[in-house]
């Protein structure tokens, strides 16, 4: 099947998609602690813009609230480890499905009662707030204290208790970040896929059509949850403590979809190449103005204020996103934009 | 607790509300006409409380006193937001507004931070301790002046809005903007000038709230949500509503504060628009669309 897909992809996108991976696979031989720590940050971003683009670029619904799933598998499996002794992977399978479950019922709520739109998104939001305050009241995840996760020695490299060094992450997250690209392009050509696009175009023709929009809708928001839920539980164990004001904060929920935005909605590789932008652009600005501090100047917030600024400018001139545009720029061209 | 607690909470509770009204009046306005739903409302109040802190420090000004002075610099901002940049993408999806805007409040909130640091900062006023005393009621002289002159933003407002000829104009593009169109009204420059008025709430209403709370940049997210609680609760486009649901609003809050936990107060503001949202997504006044 994926010999299939990839005869989709023209010869010169295979060849820059292997010399990606393979330079990604290579990385953690050749850079220093930071630079991994940054690819890291890269894989964030793609991994979760991914999985914010089946709700918003595949389904057609958006959600401003992906912060609550994010945080229910963070606090879930981190609270079965600390508590329980749990692996995280079992963690995730029950974080995963717990914030399926709530967004089930948040979809099932929001589509039954046909809250569209501005609304659905304005009540996503009001979810993610509602657990943000109720998480900085639950006592036995720490509260607004915060929830930390024992730190044994970062020499050994655990893959079962996710216990290890930060080259050991490196290649979880890469391996999360290609699978949710295989399973994203494997969804796209399936019925579900077809489904999906054709609610996002029209889902009035798409009822008319016969397809259950209601029911995949919440396919959507259940999956998109599920992989989210996924990415928080690797955040939990790659950064070991946990609070509810930054995990469950609105700001985590519009960082996950800047990536897909920059790269562009709805498209395969848009989150990746919008991470790629993002992440080492931010970095770049954050170093760039490291001398200027010293002259007293307060610039903690440079990094945001250029990632809002890359977001108006891309809604302005490039609404598609980048990647769209790149691809014709590689000589890609074969079609439409993938 | 005596009964004399409780009403003391609520009448503070229904003064503060009145701010959190007139603040949701400007988002309501926004919305009604522009049809934008302004992401970065929060923050343009937080940047008016900057604005009247400034005022206050460097001319001696009362923020009361600055209100025209913040709002007049507010409508030009938000004048030109809408006639430089919101107006040409009128015809991209719901999403992207919405985003455009969250990015947009993105850079001025941490834009803030750079400027004034994260620190929360105040008004001293010489009057800041002083009361009223209303039989057994005891009420907070600054709360007191700052839902008086919300209330007094508002009416102007609505009387703006009923009486002139321009306030109609533009309630005109809000009705129908093909109609607009056709009898000859500049629609982009009246939906310019609807982002201005809006924005003129949220300025006032930014200096009043100055009185009452410490400005820092982070609370603009807050008062953000805060806003599209008030205005969904209260029915998007309505006017009443908005000031209706804002004291309903700064009551439960109140109310939260004394009987649970003044830190539980605002899951209580976020369980309550969900309520309405699935039950009566009109709002408490507004008509259904």
């Amino acid at each position: 099947m994926l010999k299939l897909w990839l005869a989709e992809v023209p010869p010169r996108g295979k060849l820059y998609l292997a010399l990606l991976l393979a330079a990604l696979l290579a990385a953690p031989l050749f850079v220093d602690g930071y630079l991994l720590s940054v690819l890291i940050l890269v894989f964030y971003f793609a991994y979760l813009g991914q999985a914010w683009n089946i709700m918003m670029g595949f389904a057609g619904q958006l959600s401003l609230g992906h912060a609550l799933y994010f945080g229910i598998g963070a606090y879930t499996s981190a609270a079965l480890y600390v508590h329980l002794g749990v692996s995280p992977w079992f963690g995730m399978i029950a974080g995963g499905a717990f914030a399926a479950a709530i967004g089930a019922f948040i979809g099932a709520l929001g589509f039954r009662f046909k809250i569209g739109g501005v609304y659905f998104a304005i009540l996503t939001i009001a979810f993610a707030e509602f657990t943000r305050i109720l998480v900085d009241h639950l006592l036995f995840v720490g509260g607004s204290g915060g929830f930390f996760l024992p730190i044994s020695g970062r020499s050994s490299n655990d893959l079962w208790t996710l216990r290890g060094a930060p080259v050991m992450f490196y290649y979880v997250w890469l391996a999360f970040t290609v699978g949710v690209l295989i399973l994203c392009r494997a969804l796209l050509s399936s019925r579900l896929g077809y489904f999906w696009l054709a609610i996002r175009e029209d889902q009035e023709a798409a009822q008319a059509l016969g397809i259950d929009t209601f029911r995949y809708k919440i396919f959507a928001v259940m999956l998109s949850a599920a992989l989210t839920a996924c990415g928080g539980v690797l955040y939990a164990f790659y950064n070991n403590n946990l609070f509810p004001s930054a995990i469950f904060s609105i700001n985590r929920s519009i960082d996950m979809l800047l990536g897909a935005i920059i790269g562009g909605v709805g498209t395969l590789m848009g989150p990746i190449v919008g991470a790629f932008i993002l992440t080492p652009l931010g970095e770049t600005m954050t170093a760039l103005v490291e001398p200027l501090k010293g002259l007293g100047a307060k610039l903690d917030g440079i990094k945001q204020v250029f990632y809002g600024l890359c977001v108006v400018l891309i809604v302005v001139f490039q609404r598609r996103g980048v990647w769209p545009w790149l691809w014709r720029r590689l000589g890609l061209d074969r079609g439409e934009g993938r | 607790m005596p009964i004399e607690v409780y009403l003391n909470q609520i009448a503070s509770g229904v003064l503060t509300g009145l701010i959190y009204g007139l603040s949701a009046l400007g988002l309501s306005v926004i919305f009604g006409v522009c049809k934008i739903v302004n992401f970065a409302h929060g923050e343009m109040m937080v940047i008016a409380m900057y604005a009247a802190l400034l005022i206050f420090r460097w001319l001696g000004l009362d923020p009361l006193v600055s209100v025209p002075i913040v709002g007049a610099l507010l409508f030009g901002f938000g004048y030109v937001m809408q006639a430089g940049l919101i107006n040409r993408l009128i015809d991209v999806p719901d999403h992207m507004q919405f985003i455009l805007l969250a990015a947009i409040a993105i850079a001025m909130v941490s834009g803030c931070l750079m400027i004034f640091g994260p620190d929360a900062q105040n008004v001293q006023l010489d009057y800041a301790y002083d009361s009223y005393e209303v039989g057994s009621l005891l009420l907070d002289k600054v709360r007191v002046f700052a839902g008086i002159a919300a209330i007094a933003v508002a009416g102007l407002l609505a009387a703006f809005f009923r009486w002139t000829w321009i306030g109609k104009a533009i309630r005109a593009c809000g009705d129908n903007i093909t109609g607009a169109r056709v009898v000859g009204l500049n629609v982009k420059h009246l939906f310019a000038l609807a982002f201005g008025l809006g924005s003129v709430c949220i300025g006032a209403a930014g200096c009043i709230l100055l009185l009452l709370v410490d400005v820092q940049p982070f609370l603009a997210v807050e008062y953000t949500l805060l806003a599209f609680v008030v205005v969904i609760v209260g029915g998007l486009g309505s006017l009443t509503g908005a000031l209706l649901a804002g004291v309903l609003i700064g009551v439960s809050e109140a109310l939260a504060g004394l009987l649970i936990q003044p830190s539980l107060k605002s899951m209580f503001s976020f369980g309550l628009l969900i309520f309405v949202l699935l039950f009566r997504p009109q709002g408490l006044v507004g008509k259904r669309a």
